[in-house]
């Protein structure tokens, strides 16, 4: 007991309460370069600035998004206080450091930007999050995931087949969900039955499912590419947020799966720490011989949560075919898999971490497409954004993201 | 991480003890296993073939090999190209079947080069318990360092010229992998986890690169994402072929082969590192700095990955771009490579052939197939999937059935197999 006491918890209330000076140094920082960020376009350096590069007001987002990563790096750990800070000060740094930088713009046209890059946020965000949350059930047991960017990819695939062939979107789903789940089946039976090297495995379910989806989508749709006229995810309506300022042209007309989305981040965090059987998930990942013993199948469970997982991903990629691009090609998911692995690990792999990490990927990802015409370097500069952060985290310069305890390791049976 | 037992050369006499015999099949069961697994997975591409598109797997089998270019090894089956070769509005005599071959075979060949190298960086790796995943992102930052060096840099002799730009995309290589290995030997972070992030690092830095503006983009076509073409003196002189002929890269891979078994095998430090690899604990006990290393280790494995990709700009390639690295999977490729070949030199050698052969025997260009090319070439990526996959499980066949001996004949169990 005394070693789960040690660790930060969701569960244990007094974690929370313990103070930790480098977590609050994190924060601390994050509200300084927000500030920066803003200092910085105000005159007279920003004037400066304005003479050098006709991009300025990349300096406060960037520094803004650093911000908001250190804040929630110190939220999931023990500093929820200046995390949250930082958090507020980076979207604050944000806004107003490009409403300076632009100057005279006008009000509502500055509403209309920022409600359409939120809404554009959420539309990246929406497949990382699946796939993200998907990760976290299959890590949480024991399973270390890297097919996420394979599972993704066949969800993109079979869920524009099944919504083609079926001719409507809700199968889809289902099929992309089949696959996915079939996909990650594969790489269970590999890493708990035969105890094959589970990253080796996931390495050979991404080569699969590239070879697999290239395969098919050249053999049934060829150079015509898939149906202009495939039954897509439609968008939810609220008739009652028509005409609200800021929120209505977000909130108004969201895809349904971005819904979806939203849900599954608040039911996983219900069924792995408020019900029996997230204890069980997250025991057969801390301590698989000690859930054995008191009767818990790890078998079982490891199975169930790794094909959950390919499910899930598999959802996030049918989004990203069915609901957002309409149409699949090659490899299209292009490494969104393993920015899903990053958000995982930099939400120290809690759902609502692992959420928050994929909406500031997702505002990245966002602001890189509309960055382009302000600068197209810079943009792709920005794209290196949640790989960098993933890594610095997983670095532990400023305290570490810690796995769970028995991921990696194959459970053999006494 | 499970560390595959090296291939020891075939012993000259017939083994005499029950220990030695066993030594032998275990010897064997490194060769014959990697083999099944190619034929099985070649089987199940087959299969594939047959239910989507209903070609004959046969006649697809052999479009790809004679695509390969492997049958100039064999003059007499040149005829049989014309045979196959259907889509050829006349029959091509047979000097020019014999130089189709020759030519495809060069590409073979220029694959292999590659794939030996970015085969070697995770086999190295591997040898000491470490999965380096990041064989792509070494790649490209040797492949970029070799543009820059390359192109930029001019006025030194092909003397001084050509080593200096390998040094340099080694050593960028090394750096880049040596992130992870300081990572690992330090904080502990996972390797798998830190190369992951440092492929897409470098990927979009590349794409960053030769953007349009960007800093190594061409200075004379201004509208295309590419960079400068390498000088004359930093070129590789290609000594077999006119059309992209085979490189002398491809001796400096076999080089690296004989490097590196002789640094695993003969060295204080192959010793520390295939100690580690075995067993951690045990090493760190016997006074082996485990820390130091899986620095070495990784920083070496992109040693081997840097130097692919500059083999790949200085021999072949010339220039780089955002397309090519959009469209590099070669490093991932490493991967399969590696394990097929069970991470010894040997080994690397011949699966980084068969990799290379299907590489270009599925290419575009190689018309003659009876399915379309752009499925051949996914079928190359769904068999270097199969193969990763059989591979992982063979590893637990291998453990099984030694593990069943070993109850079987507690007393005889030999000692130190293949190690």
């Amino acid at each position: 007991m005394s070693s789960l006491r040690a660790r930060p918890s969701l569960i244990t209330p007094a974690a929370w309460l313990r103070p930790s000076s480098r977590h609050r140094q994190v924060g601390m920082l994050g509200v300084i370069l927000a500030a920066v960020g803003v200092w910085m376009m105000l005159p007279p350096l920003g004037d400066n600035l304005r003479t050098r590069t006709d991009s300025v007001e990349l300096i406060p987002i960037y520094l803004g998004i650093v911000a908001i990563a250190a804040g929630l790096w110190a939220v999931t750990r023990t500093e929820p206080k200046w995390g949250w800070g930082a958090v507020l000060a980076g979207v604050l740094g944000i806004v107003l450091g490009f409403a300076a930088a632009e100057g005279s713009m006008a009000d509502h046209q500055a509403v209309f930007v920022w409600s359409s890059l939120v809404a554009a946020t959420l539309r990246w965000a929406t497949p990382l999050i699946f796939a993200a949350i998907g990760g976290m059930f299959s890590e949480r047991s024991g399973v270390v995931n890297i097919a996420l960017e394979g599972m993704m990819l066949a969800g993109a695939f079979f869920g524009i087949w099944g919504a083609d062939r079926f001719d409507h979107w809700l199968w889809g789903i289902v099929t992309a969900a089949i696959a996915g789940g079939a996909l990650a089946f594969i790489h269970a039976v590999f890493s708990v039955h035969l105890r094959a090297d589970q990253i080796v495995s996931g390495t050979a379910i991404n080569f699969l499912a590239l070879g697999v989806t290239g395969y098919l989508y050249i053999d049934l749709y060829g150079a015509e590419g898939t149906p202009p006229d495939v039954s897509e995810i439609p968008d939810v309506h609220l008739g009652f947020l028509d005409g609200v300022g800021f929120i209505g042209p977000i909130f108004g007309e969201m895809n349904l799966m971005i819904w979806l989305a939203l849900l599954t981040v608040v039911l996983s965090w219900i069924v792995l720490f408020k019900t029996p059987i997230g204890l069980r998930i997250r025991a057969v990942g801390e301590h698989p011989r000690a859930a054995d013993t008191v009767g818990i199948s790890v078998y079982l469970v490891r199975y169930s949560c790794v094909t959950v997982s390919g499910m899930l991903a598999a959802l996030g990629g049918a989004y990203l075919s069915i609901g957002f691009v309409g149409s699949f090609g090659e490899n299209m998911t292009a490494g969104r898999g393993f920015i899903a692995l990053a958000a995982l690990i930099f939400g120290m792999w809690k759902p609502f971490g692992a959420f928050f990490a994929a909406l500031l990927f997702g505002f990245s990802s966002a602001l890189a497409r509309s960055l382009p015409e302000y600068s197209e370097q810079a943009a792709l500069l920005f794209e290196t954004l949640p790989y960098v952060l993933t890594l610095i985290a997983v670095a532990g310069v400023i305290g570490r993201s810690i796995p769970p305890a028995a991921i990696g390791r194959p459970y053999e049976k006494q | 991480m499970s560390v595959t037992p090296a291939a020891q050369p075939p012993p000259q006499q017939e083994p005499t003890t029950l220990a030695a015999r066993f030594a032998l099949y275990q010897r064997a069961g490194g060769v014959i296993t990697p083999l099944l697994t190619t034929l099985l997975a070649l089987f199940i591409a087959g299969l594939v073939v047959r239910f989507t598109t209903g070609a004959s797997p046969l006649d697809t089998g052999r479009a790809i090999l004679d695509g390969s270019g492997l049958t100039w090894f064999i003059p007499e089956s040149v005829m049989d190209i014309r045979s196959v070769a259907g889509t050829y509005d006349d029959w091509p005599s047979e000097a020019e079947a014999r130089l189709n071959a020759e030519i495809n075979l060069q590409q073979t060949l220029i694959f292999t080069t590659t794939l030996i190298l970015t085969g070697l960086a995770v086999a190295f790796a591997f040898r000491c318990g470490l999965f380096n995943i990041g064989g792509q992102g070494q790649f490209f930052v040797g492949a970029i360092v070799a543009v820059a060096v390359g192109a930029e840099v001019s006025g030194v002799g092909r003397v001084l010229h050509v080593p200096l730009v390998l040094l340099c995309a080694a050593l960028a290589g090394a750096v880049w992998a040596g992130i992870a290995g300081i990572l690992r030997a330090t904080v502990g972070a996972h390797e798998v986890i830190t190369t992951i992030m440092l492929n897409w690092i470098a990927y979009w830095i590349g794409s960053y690169l030769f953007s349009l503006g960007g800093p190594l983009q061409s200075d004379r076509s201004r509208q295309v994402p590419i960079s400068n073409d390498v000088q004359e003196s930093a070129k590789l002189h290609v000594f077999w072929g006119d059309f992209q002929g085979l490189h002398v890269g491809f001796f400096i891979a076999i080089a690296a082969l004989v490097a590196f078994y002789l640094i695993l095998n003969r060295t204080t430090l192959g010793y520390g590192v295939r100690a580690v690899g075995y067993n951690p604990e045990a090493a760190r006990y016997g006074g082996i700095s485990v820390s130091r290393n899986y620095f070495l280790a990784m920083a070496i494995s992109g040693l081997f990955a840097g130097l692919a990709g500059a083999v790949d700009i200085m021999g072949w390639q010339y220039r780089y771009g955002q397309i090519d690295i959009q469209q590099s999977d070669i490093g991932f490729a490493g991967i399969a490579v590696a394990l097929l070949g069970r991470n010894t030199s040997i080994g690397i050698f011949f699966s980084a052939l068969l990799f290379g052969a299907l590489l270009t025997g599925s290419n575009t260009r190689n018309l003659a197939l009876p399915i379309e090319p752009e499925l051949a070439g996914n079928m190359t990526l769904i068999v270097q999937g199969l193969v990763v996959l059989f591979v992982a499980a063979d590893l637990v066949i291998l453990y099984l059935w030694r593990f069943r001996k070993r109850l079987g004949l507690p007393r005889r169990e030999p000692k130190a197999v293949g190690s």
